[in-house]
């Protein structure tokens, strides 16, 4: 193994920042702002602005607020690194074929077949620093005899020089200088500087038995990293079919039957074109792009897989609730003229599944004639208006169901929420009748004056109770309270300090009853 | 007499026979299949043998007696759908047993309510319906034929034209509710089943069939 020229030299090519770049190219982050995306409540990745204003890796996100107050913060999403990479990676192989993608952000190619078709290495490197700068982005090479050399010779290039070649047998060499934490694996550097090994070079002069008998294999591996030898190969990727379709009108159309009528022939391509594949598309996201350059998203759920209709639908529903300002409430009429033309539209299956399974058997035995029906009755009513509960948890009784839309999937850690204990629920029997939005009512005591509880949870007795206004008020004959509900005090958004009542009213009715500071409200009815 | 039929068409005969009285029951209104959903055990003083497939019940009674009728065919693993209800307690729901797996929500049937009806009617076997204040006996016959041809059993909140029989409650009460101390606990309700005159009665405490999904918190 120690004798091992068989990997060839490698070309890297790193995106600094990328998770950074890639929300920026998603339109979810604007450009020169201070901002960082937030690995585990810890920050990742950071600007240049916020770099400056003392952020840096490694902080807390109260900590890199306190230094840099108008920090835009965005959790880590793995799955947007990669999308966007892929439109990198394809420019990349427009002018060198073979790329390996190590992870979004970082991709390596062989360099020989490259060097040999633009003469040089430098020449080949500066092709692939080129495509990149094609695209607007920032992109470091490096060339050396491994791939993680050459990793490293790219992360040591500079901004003005952003491209660095380790000749051909002085990777051991260039490497050695470099600290251990340069591996990436924290707990091995850890262990070695306590060691007193603290480079590369001190790592590689370790003998090789003792290594695997002290770190096992992934010591082995590592201590091949530090000599240069890393045996990883570069494996090119089989560039994928491209599966998703983009239309672009020119000039922009700005009315839904119009855009939905010139969208059928690129939606049965693209449904086409993922069967092709033997593929069906169970979750498709939908990019709608209007001339101001304002972008809409949206991620649309099936039970089974999109049809040509189906995904017509799912654009046209999209294009209608796109506006909330619209003169006809939030739901515009298919022949309204949109806010903004829109100029590019683009299909991207999210999700696919083999055709094969997806044929009859349907996820949790949903059966065929069930879900066409609901759906037809979707395209009658509205996405919204057939709907699928499921347990989620929360303090208040209209929280703790959520209701989705048929053929959505709920969002992640619905299900952990539900299963938690949520101190302070209500006893059951639970109330058949939940309002919706809280009822206003009026709880009074004996001198008709409103409930008060005190900030010691003390409250007056109830003694009359008016079921919303304009009605009679009715005696009180039985009551329990107040049970407080204090959540999220931290959080203006979710923050509820709040007081329940149980009674029972002279009609026989049992209520429970939500109050603050003297006002009422019923949120739910037992019945 | 003389010549004796041939098994085969002796067999084919009585096919041909039973498929002609399948369609006789047909037109007369009855299913040719007599399908019934289970119920709760505790209804079964009131309908013995279940609900009907293929009919409307009408019901005088909260929404909590309309769940727990719902309750015996969906732990059998039938859908339910439950239309024009928006303040359907699906918590509640499951503490009855219905499975919220197999629960469909049209909180608004729109305008045109009867075409979402029999839309719903068409693939579900059971849904629970809040009466429109403008049910006509007419709108109510043409989904009664709907109804009997999927086999689709309508519980109706409210009065409705063409019913198979009413629920009503003749007495409920609460109790555990104290004056400052203690919190509902059941729920006794005298239920009445009167179907073409004839009426039949039972006690059901509704909190007692309720399992307790959200434990006691106090």
């Amino acid at each position: 193994m120690s004798s091992a020229p068989s990997v060839p030299r490698a070309l890297v090519v790193w995106f600094p920042d990328w998770p950074l770049v890639a929300a920026q190219l998603a339109g979810e982050l604007s450009d020169r702002v201070p901002a960082a995306i937030m690995e585990k409540g810890l920050v990742g990745v950071c600007s240049g602005e916020a770099r400056q204003a003392g952020v840096v890796r490694g902080l807390r996100l109260r900590e890199a607020q306190s230094r840099c107050p108008d920090l835009v913060a965005l959790p880590a999403e793995a799955a947007r690194d990669a999308r966007e990479f892929e439109a990198v990676l394809t420019a990349i192989e427009a002018s060198l074929p073979g790329v390996h993608e190590l992870r979004p952000g970082l991709c390596a190619l062989r360099a020989r077949g490259a060097a040999r078709y633009y003469g040089r290495e430098e020449d080949a490197g500066g092709a692939a620093l080129e495509a990149a700068a094609r695209l607007g982005l920032e992109a470091r090479a490096g060339f050396a005899d491994s791939v993680f050399a050459a990793e490293q010779a790219a992360k040591s290039a500079v901004e003005l020089a952003p491209l660095r070649i380790v000749p051909p047998g002085e990777s051991a060499a260039f490497l050695a200088p470099l600290p251990i934490a340069a591996l990436g694996d924290p707990k091995l550097a850890s262990l070695l500087v306590r060691l007193g090994i603290r480079t590369l070079g001190d790592f590689a002069a370790l003998p090789l038995a003792d290594v695997r008998s002290r770190f096992g294999p992934e010591g082995l591996m590592a201590h091949a990293w530090a000599r240069g030898e890393d045996p990883r190969p570069v494996v090119p990727r089989v560039p994928p079919t491209p599966l998703e379709r983009v239309v672009d009108f020119e000039p922009g159309l700005d009315r839904v039957d119009q855009i939905a009528f010139a969208l059928r022939p690129l939606a049965e391509d693209f449904v086409e074109g993922l069967r092709r594949e033997g593929l069906a598309c169970t979750e498709l996201r939908v990019q709608i792009t209007d001339d101001a350059g304002h972008r809409t998203e949206r991620c649309w759920g099936h039970p089974r897989h999109f049809s040509v209709g189906d995904v017509v639908d799912r654009v046209r529903w999209q294009l209608q609730a796109a506006d909330v300002g619209s003169p006809s409430g939030n739901w515009r009429s298919t022949g309204e003229a949109l806010a903004a033309p829109v100029v590019q539209l683009r299909l991207l299956p999210e999700r696919t599944d083999q055709l094969g399974l997806r044929g009859q058997a349907l996820f949790g035995g949903v059966d065929e004639r069930l879900d066409h029906g609901l759906r037809r009755l979707q395209s009658m009513l509205g996405h919204d208006s057939v709907l699928h509960p499921v347990e989620a948890g929360g303090r208040l009784l209209a929280e703790r169901c959520l209701m989705l839309p048929w053929g959505e999937e709920p969002p992640s850690g619905v299900a952990a929420a539900a299963e938690r204990p949520w101190p302070g629920a209500i006893p059951a029997p639970l109330p058949a009748t939940v309002f919706p939005e809280p009822v206003r009512v009026e709880l009074l005591d004996a001198a008709a004056e409103p409930v008060l509880v005190d900030a010691r949870g003390h409250a007056s007795t109830p003694a009359w109770f008016r079921p919303g206004s304009g009605k009679d008020r009715r005696a009180v004959r039985g009551w329990a309270g107040p049970w407080p509900i204090l959540q999220r005090w931290w959080d203006p958004a979710q923050a509820l300090r709040a007081d329940r009542f149980q009674i029972l009213d002279d009609d026989g009715d049992a209520w429970l009853l939500l109050g603050a500071s003297g006002s009422w409200w019923a949120e739910a009815r037992y019945d | 007499m003389s010549l004796p039929l041939s098994s085969a068409s002796a067999a084919s005969a009585a096919d041909q026979l039973r498929e002609l009285q399948e369609r006789i029951h047909l037109l007369q209104g009855r299913r040719n299949k007599e399908g019934m959903y289970p119920l709760l055990p505790c209804f079964s003083p009131l309908l013995p043998s279940g609900l009907r497939a293929g009919s409307a019940y009408s019901l005088e009674a909260p929404l909590s007696v309309a769940m727990a009728l719902l309750a015996g065919a969906s732990a059998e693993g039938e859908w339910c759908g439950v239309a024009g209800i928006p303040e359907f307690g699906a918590e509640a729901a499951a503490g009855f047993g219905i499975s919220l797996e197999r629960l469909v929500l049209v909180p608004d049937l729109g305008e045109r309510w009867l075409v979402t009806l029999s839309a719903l009617a068409d693939v579900l076997p059971l849904v629970l319906l809040r009466a429109p204040a403008r049910a006509s006996g007419g709108d109510a016959s043409r989904l009664a034929s709907r109804l009997r041809e999927r086999g689709c059993t309508l519980i109706v909140l409210g009065t409705w034209p063409q019913s198979e029989g009413v629920i009503r409650v003749e007495a409920a009460r609460w109790d555990g509710l104290g004056e400052g101390h203690g919190h509902l606990r059941s729920h006794p309700m005298q239920l009445a089943y009167s179907n073409r005159g004839r009426k039949r009665t039972a006690v059901v405490d509704l909190a007692s069939l309720r399992s307790g999904t959200g434990s006691a918190g106090r």
